[in-house]
C-alpha cells in the first residue's frame, strides 16, 4: 500500500486519529487501523496535497526537476539503527539526512524522498511519531519533500523495533561531473571536520559499555556546504560521505576506483578529545567510526586552499582541513603518515571493529 | 590529551630513535645477524604496528613479535568447547570481542551466533554478571580469557558471584601465564634473540619480579615497557644499552603503572580463586607444563568445566600453519607459508590472523616495515 503525500497545508484535510498506544498487526492489515496509523501519524507530519484522494505514486513536475539539471539522481538506502533514538538525532534524522547525502555528494540538488516503514508489533505510537516528526523536521532543514510512502507491520521479533527506507531523487546540474575514480595524484583530501562522532555517539547510547559519553551524532545534510565547495574548487574531482566504514573506507574505495595511492596524515585528523578518549578506552580505530555528516572531498593541489577556506565559512564545514594527499604509488594502496613520522597501511575494515580485550 | 600526548611526541621519538641508532652502532658490527628483541606482549605489537615503529628503526635491528596475544595463542579445540557449552540449552554465552572471530575446527564463535546460539560480546566479566543476575532463568557462561592482566577482574566477579550467591554463572577458565611461556620460549633450541620487552600490563599484576629468571638464567635483559610508542622506544633503547653495557637485568620503564611486587589486591584476589593447571595447550607452541589455571574446587559451583560436559576437544593445528615459528621469532610474519594467500584476516587459518595484535593480522593491517617500496609487505596480494 502506498500513500501519496505532499509537502502542503494538512489543516484542510480531515485526518483520521490513530486509537490505543502500541502498534499492532492491525496497523498493518490494510483496513481502518492502518489508514488511521497513516493519516495521523504521517500524513500529519509529512504533508498531504490539499484535500484530493492519495494516489499509488507521487506525481512529479519533470519541468522542475529539468530546471536543476541534466541528469536524474536516484538513490535509495535502509536504516536499521540500535538505539533509535541517540543523542544528536534518531533513525528518522538519519534516513532524511543519509539520502539526501547520496545524492549530494554526486553534486545533485536533493528534491524528493520516498519513505517506507517496517515496524514490529508491540512498538510504541508515540515512538513512531516522535520519528516522523523528525523526519520532517529534516525533510525542512534538508528542503526535500517526502511524497510517497507505505507502511508495514510485522510480527514481534520479525524486525527490530522499526525499519526504514528512503529513496531519493535530485537532479545533477550540467556539467558537473563528480566522481570516485577521477583522484589524480597531487590531489588534496579534505574532510569537513571532526571525524568519527556518529559511530561513538551510537556506541555509548548502546548503553552496554555503561560510559556516560557527551559525544552526539554529527548528522546533518551535506547539499548546502558541497554547493559551497564545488564554487570555490570547481574542479574538485569527487566526493564521498564518510558513513559506515568511516574515513578509512571511503578513502580506501577512492584509491582504488582511481588506480592512485593516498597518504593520509595522523596529525591532521581532526578527532575530538571525547572520541579519542572513547577510541583509547575500548581499542577501537576512529578512522573506521561512521560518521553522518562528513564528507571527504578529492580537490586538485591548487584550488585545495580556497576549498578549505570556504567549507570553514559553512556551519557544517567550520573544521574542514586537508588530511591527506593523493600520489602514483601503488594503485589502491593507502598508507598513513604517523604522529611519529612512521609510516603503516590503512586497509579496509574486515568485518566489525571488535573491542581489544586488554 | 593528557598522559598521551606526552608519549606520542615526535620530536622525543626523533631523539630516541638517533639514540637507538646510536647505541646500536656500537653493538651491531660485532653481530653476525641483525639485533633481535622481542616484544611478548600482543598489546606492543599492536603499538609498533600502528605507529609505524619499525620504518623507524635501523635494520640492524629486528623486533620479533612475542606470544603475549591470548586470542593468538588460544587452540583450535577451546573455541570447540566454547560453542559445546554455547550449545546447552540455555546458555548465554558471554565472551570479549576479539575471541568472537577465533577459528574453531568447524566453525567460530561469530558463525555459531549467527547459527543461532546465544553468544553475546561483554566487555568486562562484571557486565556476564550483571547478564546472569538479570536473567535468572538462564545460564551464563564467561570465557574467562587472557594473561594475569584479565586473571584479576574474573577472581573479583566470581568472588561476586560467590558473596551474592549468584546460582546461573559461570567461567570457562582459559587464563594463562606468561611466565611458563617466556620460558618455554628461552628454551627452544636455536633461539636468536637477544632481549625482551616485558608486558607492561601483566607487569601491573605481578610485578617485575617474576621475570628475574630471564637475567638470571638466561642471560637476556628484558625491559618492562609501557604501550604508548614513546613507552616502546625507550624500551628499546634501554635494552640495547644493557647489551652494549653487557649487562642483563630486569628493567622498570612503565614505572608510572608497574610496582616491582604487582598490585597485591589483584594477586590476593588471583590465588584465592585459581590454582596451576599440570599443563595447557598453547595453539602454535603445544603443550606448555603449569602455563594455564583453573577454578579452585572451593569455586566448582562456577566453573563451567565443572557444570557442562566440556569435550574438551584436541584439535591439531591446520598442516600448513606456522604460527609456532612466528611465535618464537623464527619467521617473520610474511615468511609463512599461507600469509596473505590461504590465511588472511577475512579467512584466518592462524590465529596470529584473528586478533588485531596478533603478530601476522598487524602485519597485515598496518603492513610492517614500509621500507624500500614496501616489498615485504604483502608480497601476495
Amino acid at each position: 500500500m502506498t500513500a501519496v503525500l505532499r509537502p502542503a497545508a494538512v489543516d484542510d484535510r480531515v485526518l483520521r486519529k490513530v486509537s490505543g498506544a502500541r502498534v499492532t498487526l492491525a496497523h498493518g492489515g490494510g483496513g481502518k487501523a492502518m489508514k488511521d496509523l497513516i493519516d495521523d501519524v504521517f500524513v500529519r507530519a509529512f504533508g498531504a496535497p490539499g484535500d484530493a484522494p492519495l494516489e499509488d505514486q507521487a506525481r512529479l513536475d519533470l519541468a522542475a526537476l529539468a530546471a536543476d539539471g541534466d541528469r536524474l539522481a536516484f538513490t535509495t538506502d535502509g536504516y536499521v539503527v540500535d538505539p533509535l533514538e541517540f543523542p544528536g538525532g534518531d533513525i528518522g534524522t538519519l534516513a532524511v539526512y543519509g539520502t539526501v547525502n547520496d545524492l549530494a555528494v554526486g553534486g545533485a540538488r536533493p528534491r524528493f524522498l520516498s519513505c517506507a516503514v517496517i515496524l514490529e508489533e508491540g512498538l510504541e505510537l508515540a515512538v513512531v511519531r516522535r520519528i516522523a516528526g523528525s523526519m520532517a523536521d529534516a525533510a525542512r532543514r534538508a528542503g526535500v519533500a517526502i511524497v510517497t510512502g507505505d507502511t508495514k507491520v510485522v510480527p514481534r521479533g520479525a524486525c527490530d523495533k522499526l525499519f526504514v527506507t528512503t529513496t531519493g531523487i535530485g537532479a545533477i546540474p550540467r556539467g558537473r561531473e563528480l566522481g570516485v575514480g577521477r583522484a589524480r595524484p597531487g590531489d588534496t583530501v579534505i574532510v569537513n571536520g571532526w571525524l568519527g562522532d556518529h559511530g561513538a555517539a551510537i556506541l555509548g547510547a548502546r548503553g552496554d559499555l555503561r560510559l556516560d559519553s557527551p559525544i552526539t551524532s554529527d548528522c546533518a545534510p551535506l547539499h548546502e556546504l558541497i554547493e559551497v565547495l564545488l564554487a570555490a574548487a570547481p574542479g574538485t574531482r569527487g566526493l564521498r560521505d564518510a558513513t559506515r566504514g568511516g574515513v578509512a573506507t571511503v578513502v580506501n574505495e577512492i584509491a582504488a576506483a582511481s588506480g592512485v595511492a593516498i597518504e593520509l596524515d595522523e596529525h591532521a585528523t581532526p578527532l575530538r578529545p571525547e572520541v579519542r578518549g572513547f577510541c583509547e578506552l575500548l581499542g577501537l580505530d576512529p578512522l573506521y567510526l561512521a560518521n553522518e555528516g562528513k564528507l571527504v572531498a578529492i580537490v586538485p593541489a591548487a584550488e585545495a586552499d580556497a576549498a578549505v577556506a570556504a567549507m570553514a565559512e559553512h556551519p557544517l564545514g567550520k573544521g574542514s582541513v586537508a588530511i591527506g594527499t593523493v600520489h602514483d604509488g601503488q594503485a589502491g594502496r593507502v598508507t598513513m603518515r604517523t604522529l611519529l613520522g612512521g609510516q603503516r597501511i590503512v586497509d579496509m575494515l574486515i568485518g566489525e571493529q571488535l573491542p581489544r580485550i586488554c | 590529551m593528557k598522559y598521551v600526548d606526552e608519549f606520542r611526541d615526535r620530536a622525543r621519538a626523533t631523539v630516541l630513535t638517533a639514540e637507538i641508532a646510536r647505541v646500536l652502532e656500537r653493538i651491531a658490527p660485532t653481530r653476525q645477524r641483525p639485533i633481535k628483541i622481542m616484544e611478548v606482549c600482543g598489546g606492543h605489537t599492536h603499538s609498533i604496528f600502528r605507529y609505524g615503529i619499525e620504518g623507524l628503526l635501523p635494520s640492524s635491528l629486528e623486533l620479533v613479535h612475542g606470544p603475549g596475544c591470548p586470542v593468538c595463542v588460544l587452540p583450535m579445540g577451546r573455541v570447540d568447547d566454547c560453542i559445546a557449552i554455547a550449545e546447552h540449552p540455555g546458555v548465554i554465552f558471554t565472551t570479549f570481542g576479539d575471541a568472537m572471530r577465533v577459528p574453531g575446527s568447524r566453525r567460530s564463535l561469530l558463525q555459531a551466533k549467527a547459527d543461532g546460539l546465544d553468544v553475546r560480546m561483554v566487555y568486562s566479566p562484571m557486565d556476564a554478571l550483571a547478564l546472569a543476575r538479570s536473567n535468572p532463568d538462564r545460564e551464563v557462561v564467561f570465557f574467562g580469557l587472557g594473561f594475569e592482566t584479565t586473571m584479576p577482574s574474573t577472581a573479583l566477579t566470581i568472588l561476586a558471584a560467590a558473596a551474592e550467591g549468584v546460582r546461573n554463572f559461570s567461567v570457562f577458565c582459559n587464563h594463562i601465564t606468561i611466565v611458563p611461556t617466556l620460558k618455554a620460549i628461552l628454551d627452544s633450541p636455536g633461539l636468536e634473540l637477544d632481549g625482551f620487552l616485558g608486558p607492561g600490563h601483566v607487569s601491573t599484576v605481578i610485578g617485575t619480579a617474576p621475570f628475574e629468571f630471564v637475567a638470571r638464567h638466561y642471560h637476556r635483559p628484558l625491559v618492562v615497557a609501557g604501550f604508548e610508542p614513546l613507552d616502546v622506544l625507550q624500551g628499546i633503547w634501554m635494552v640495547l644499552v644493557q647489551l652494549a653495557q653487557g649487562r642483563a637485568e630486569v628493567e622498570n620503564q612503565y614505572a608510572r603503572v608497574v610496582a616491582q611486587r604487582g598490585n597485591r589486591q589483584a594477586l590476593a584476589a588471583v590465588s584465592e580463586v585459581y590454582e596451576l593447571r599440570p599443563f595447557f595447550e598453547w595453539r602454535g607452541l603445544g603443550s606448555i607444563d603449569h602455563s594455564g589455571v583453573r577454578l579452585r574446587p572451593a569455586f566448582a559451583a562456577f566453573d563451567a568445566e565443572v557444570r557442562f560436559a566440556v569435550p574438551n576437544a584436541q584439535i591439531a593445528d591446520p598442516k600448513a600453519c606456522q604460527c609456532g615459528e612466528v611465535l618464537k621469532g623464527v619467521l617473520r610474519p610474511h615468511e609463512c607459508k599461507v600469509f596473505g594467500t590461504a590465511c588472511t584476516p577475512e579467512t584466518p587459518l592462524g590465529a596470529l590472523m584473528v586478533s588485531s595484535e596478533g603478530a601476522c593480522a598487524a602485519s597485515y593491517q598496518y603492513g610492517g616495515r614500509l621500507r624500500t617500496g614496501g616489498s615485504l609487505l604483502r608480497v601476495v596480494r
